[in-house]
């Protein structure tokens, strides 16, 4: 379980977070909207502790994050997996080193057992037979699939998805989404969803939480949102077309 | 108004820097640690020699063998004015080894990879792949500072050593068959003036010269922030800060060593 214990955020005078307590439970699929800006993906970061917390803590499984050593973070981050807005690829490395870039700095596995796992999750996200392509071959939507079975290279426990369908065009979107519901189902794994389309909360989560001025306003089920009658909630779903 | 405005401004600025110089020693001495406690990426180290030293040797040797040149140019011209052409090889491999072959090489290595390192490291910052790293549980300064660290630390020195030779036969070939200074004299004073001392303070320098702009080109990098546009700037400055701190650093070194 991941526990927001009064998490706050500034950046400078600019108050990002105020005060979240909250509560995600293993296996749930979870959305967190919000205007872009709003710091969203600043709560992905310091979920794995690339950012630091002004005030409050993370903990995950019991254990509060900020008290790690770097041995400790680096077992922590291992479980998580991290699906970023720009796919992140080390574009100095083939599709197949990024996917193994994690096993072989941490895992002590074979290159065997290395390319097996590789290849596996290749074949998850449906890339087999790009191993040998660099990211700049690929294009934005493979990229982002590429990314997604780098983060599962781990079989992470969690997964964190940082607006994985925004400047898709829309067929590859649905794939995506797909592949993230697949996901789910097969690995089991809480995933957070990080996004402002619409489209992609509905089809990927079972609860949804909108940030709003540094804090969050419980949406409920995709079918709840719907009818949700929060102003804020409402213009926000519903682009301000009502 | 307008004079405590322009004291705040120079307050805010003074302060500005303090904090980047706070920034850069904290990058430094992570760094240090980080080999001191065994984390260095012996492959990834020996790929940054070869970009870092290897690499640069063309241009290395290029600079050294014109500076060298032109120096015994002057030099040799005017002190024959005066009969003391023969002095011209001593003065030639004091000048090589104590200041133009350790800051020929600094200046080489500031412009040319000072350049390249900020601008590698700063995309990556720019492009969320040094989240990527940190996300995938790798510490950038293992995986990106400390290979180019070392690489610098130990290229530099090597690059000076070509340097100071290339620039001293380069104001050999100049002196003997431009100016017509006698060849024995100058090969005789340049072994009996120049000391060990001035070789190896020489090469002291430039390991210090080679760690500052090794964490200055990676700290301007992994502060990067913006698009293309950042990393340009981010580049720009890595590449005048290395290069005043080297003048400024072989300064202060040049009068603790040889003064």
């Amino acid at each position: 379980m991941i526990k927001f214990n009064n998490l706050t955020k500034y950046f400078g005078e600019k108050k990002v977070l105020q005060g979240i307590n909250f509560d995600i439970l293993d296996g749930e699929s979870l959305a967190i909207i919000g205007p872009s800006g709003c710091g969203k993906s600043t709560l992905l970061r310091l979920i794995l502790r690339i950012e630091e917390p002004t005030a409050g803590s993370i903990s995950i499984n019991g254990r509060d994050i900020s008290r790690l050593n770097e041995d400790q973070l680096i077992a922590v981050r291992e479980k998580i997996g991290m699906v970023f807005q720009s796919g992140a690829l080390f574009d100095s490395l083939t599709v197949f080193e990024n996917v193994a870039f994690a096993l072989r700095e941490h895992a002590k596995l074979s290159e065997r057992e290395v390319a097996r796992v590789v290849r596996e999750k290749l074949k998850l996200v449906e890339l087999e037979g790009t191993e040998n392509l660099m990211p700049d071959e690929l294009s934005g939507g493979m990229q982002k699939r590429v990314g997604i079975a780098r983060a599962l290279a781990f079989d992470p426990a969690i997964i964190l998805y940082d607006e994985p369908t925004t400047g898709l065009d829309p067929i590859t979107s649905v794939n995506i989404e797909n592949l993230m519901v697949k996901l789910s189902r097969e690995l089991k794994a809480t995933s957070i969803v990080v996004t402002h389309v619409m489209q992609t909360v509905y089809k990927t989560a079972k609860r949804i939480v909108m940030l709003h001025e540094g804090r969050f306003i419980e949406v409920g089920s995709p079918e709840e949102a719907q009818k949700a009658r929060d102003p804020v909630v409402r213009k926000f779903i519903t682009g301000g077309k009502e | 108004m307008p004079y405590k405005r322009f004291t705040e401004n120079i307050g805010e600025r003074t302060l500005g820097y303090l904090e980047e110089l706070g920034q850069i020693s904290q990058l430094g001495w992570a760094t240090v640690s980080g080999i001191l406690t065994g984390k260095t990426k012996v492959k990834l180290t020996l790929e940054q020699i070869v970009k870092i030293g290897y690499e640069s040797i063309p241009l290395a040797l290029a600079a050294s063998a014109f500076i060298g040149m032109v120096f015994a140019l002057q030099v040799a011209t005017e002190f024959v004015r005066f009969g003391a052409g023969k002095y011209v090889g001593g003065i030639m491999s004091i000048a090589m080894a104590r200041e133009l072959g350790p800051a020929l090489a600094g200046i080489v290595i500031a412009a040319r990879v000072a350049a390249a390192i900020t601008a590698e490291i700063g995309t990556m910052k720019v492009t969320e792949q040094i989240e990527a790293l940190q996300a995938l549980g790798t510490n950038p300064v293992r995986y990106l500072v400390i290979p180019r660290f070392i690489a610098c630390a130990l290229m530099l020195p090597v690059l000076t050593i070509a340097s100071d030779v290339v620039g001293f036969l380069g104001g050999y070939f100049v002196g003997i068959f431009v100016v017509h200074i006698n060849p024995v004299e100058y090969m005789e004073t340049a072994r009996s003036l120049l000391k060990m001392w001035d070789v190896w303070g020489g090469l002291i320098k430039t390991v210090v010269f080679g760690m500052l702009i090794a964490i200055i080109a990676c700290y301007r990098g992994l502060s990067t922030k913006g698009g293309a546009k950042g990393v340009g700037e981010a580049t720009t400055a890595s590449v005048v800060t290395a290069l005043i701190t080297i003048f400024v650093v072989n300064y202060f070194l040049s009068i603790a060593f040889f003064k």
